[in-house]
């Protein structure tokens, strides 16, 4: 990806989250939601302004692709950022081991290569892989989006219980309003333009959530709310 | 044609046919016109001269076989090796390049004098103009593979802190991979021809009596059905260092993970 460094692709961003949170990220197409996610993942530098996390909070990010190493098995592509952080082999294996289950693969599928496995499964991996380095932060740049709807729905359950189970604060990018507001504990409404307002909009559905959610009125009237925002680029506040 | 489906016998049979049918025409054609011997001859011709001269030719393929298979191993050491460099910095690459193309443009029987000059003819001289003919396509589609990294998989190495030495053994080289064996499959192709040329130019000793060196001498001496001969032990010989790579190849990357096709 390349970035022009002239003109500024975020402006006046002021984006708090609170450890353990679980946030999503939507706003129109070119509106800088992988910047902002690689902002926080310290792969860009901001031009002007800071980007913090608690002292040595570990990220991780999840990518639109699932990015495996197709020379690797399963268990050799989850077990890569540990290799390149350097974690000693015991650790890895039972790191390893851990993330494999909390992604359901069994011991056959973890020696398999990633040209063996579906779609699903393949981003389960990817998502496997982040979680392997226990992140404080899991940032996810729409990695269900070329998937279809009834694998994202699921994979959206899944990631709700592992997020639960981990307590890992989450920040989730999308442009799909009705997977935003079924996973996070606040919506963000990114403006179409830089410089325009954020729009914050809490979800206030209890956990832990399931499929029944989305098919009740509030779940509906809620994404009808974040779509009529999305669609005024932000300008006007819901609540 | 798929790689994998080249080497299955159903596959054969049509090119096979095809040459039986060739070889009739042929045979035909210079009983009905009864050219001299030298000047066409006929299969039965050629057959009694590989039967004639059989040892002959079979240890002037073997010594060939082994000036192409060692020049064919210095490029892919030497190609790989070129390419890890050029992969390291984009000024050496710049700088460097160009001369590397040298490599693919320049005709031996320019250089040929040189190499005699300097390491004078036989089985070396020979190796090193295989290397010269046989080791752009390795700089080349290795370097490829070495920097034709998607961004997001960069990305990814840098996210969890990778050095230039991580970055290289795990991902640059092992994505290098099935370039290079596309690369390895067209350089031994072309390490074949390199021999002979090779032995033509610069390997005609009396310890080195290669399949240049055969073609060479019958042709001289009008000794066509043996030139003939000649000429199809080199095309046997080059198929079958090709298929050996292709087999190889696509048997390391059936292990890779990615297949040949790609």
């Amino acid at each position: 990806m390349a970035f022009d460094t002239r003109h500024p692709v975020l402006e006046g961003v002021d984006l708090e989250i609170a450890g353990g949170d679980f946030v999503a990220l939507v706003g129109p197409s070119g509106c800088g939601k992988s910047t902002a996610l690689r902002l926080m993942a310290g792969l860009l530098e901001p031009t002007a302004g800071t980007v913090g996390g608690s002292e040595d909070s570990r990220v991780a990010l999840v990518f639109q692709e699932p990015n495996l190493l197709p020379w690797r098995t399963v268990a050799e592509n989850i077990r890569l950022p540990l290799e390149l952080l350097g974690v000693e082999a015991r650790e890895t294996q039972q790191r390893v081991g851990e993330s494999l289950e909390l992604i359901g693969f069994g011991q056959a599928d973890a020696v398999k290569r990633p040209r063996e496995l579906s779609g699903g499964m393949r981003m389960r991996v990817s998502l496997a892989r982040a979680l392997v380095t226990r992140p404080d932060v899991l940032l996810l740049d729409e990695p269900f989006a070329a998937l279809d709807d009834l694998l994202r729905e699921q994979l959206n359950e899944e990631l709700l219980e592992i997020h639960s189970a981990r307590g890992t604060t989450a920040v989730f990018v999308t442009h799909n309003v009705s997977e935003a507001v079924f996973l996070a504990d606040r919506v963000v409404v990114m403006p179409a333009t830089t410089g325009g307002e954020f729009v914050h909009i809490p979800v206030d559905f209890s956990r832990p959530r399931n499929a029944a959610l989305r098919a009740t009125a509030d779940f509906a009237r809620l994404a009808g709310d974040v779509s009529r925002c999305l669609r005024d680029g932000g300008r006007e506040m819901v609540r | 044609m798929s790689v994998r489906s080249w080497f299955r016998p159903t596959e054969w049979w049509p090119p096979l046919l095809l040459l039986l049918v060739v070889l009739t025409g042929w045979q035909a054609t210079t009983w009905w016109f009864d050219w001299p011997v030298f000047l066409v001859p006929s299969p039965t011709d050629v057959a009694a001269a590989v039967a004639e001269d059989g040892d002959r030719l079979l240890a002037a393929t073997a010594r060939t076989g082994v000036a192409a298979i060692a020049g064919f191993a210095a490029s892919l050491i030497g190609g790989v090796l070129i390419a890890v460099i050029f992969s390291q910095s984009r000024l050496v690459r710049a700088s460097c390049y160009p001369y590397a193309i040298f490599l693919q443009t320049v005709p031996i029987i320019a250089i040929a004098p040189l190499i005699i000059t300097w390491f004078g003819t036989g089985f070396p001289s020979v190796v090193l103009v295989t290397l010269i003919i046989s080791l752009f396509p390795i700089i080349a589609s290795t370097t490829s593979g070495l920097l034709n990294i998607d961004e997001d998989l960069l990305e990814l190495f840098r996210l969890y802190r990778a050095d230039r030495w991580q970055l290289l053994w795990k991902l640059r080289l092992p994505h290098a991979v099935p370039y290079l064996v596309t690369g390895a499959r067209t350089s031994s192709g072309m390490a074949v021809i390199g021999a002979i040329v090779g032995e033509f130019f610069v390997g005609h000793t009396t310890t080195h009596y290669g399949l240049g060196y055969l073609v060479l001498s019958t042709s001289q001496h009008l000794k066509t059905a043996h030139l003939f001969a000649a000429v199809i032990a080199s095309a046997l010989l080059g198929i079958a260092l090709f298929g050996a790579v292709t087999w190889i190849g696509s048997t390391l990357l059936a292990r890779w993970g990615t297949s040949g096709e790609e």
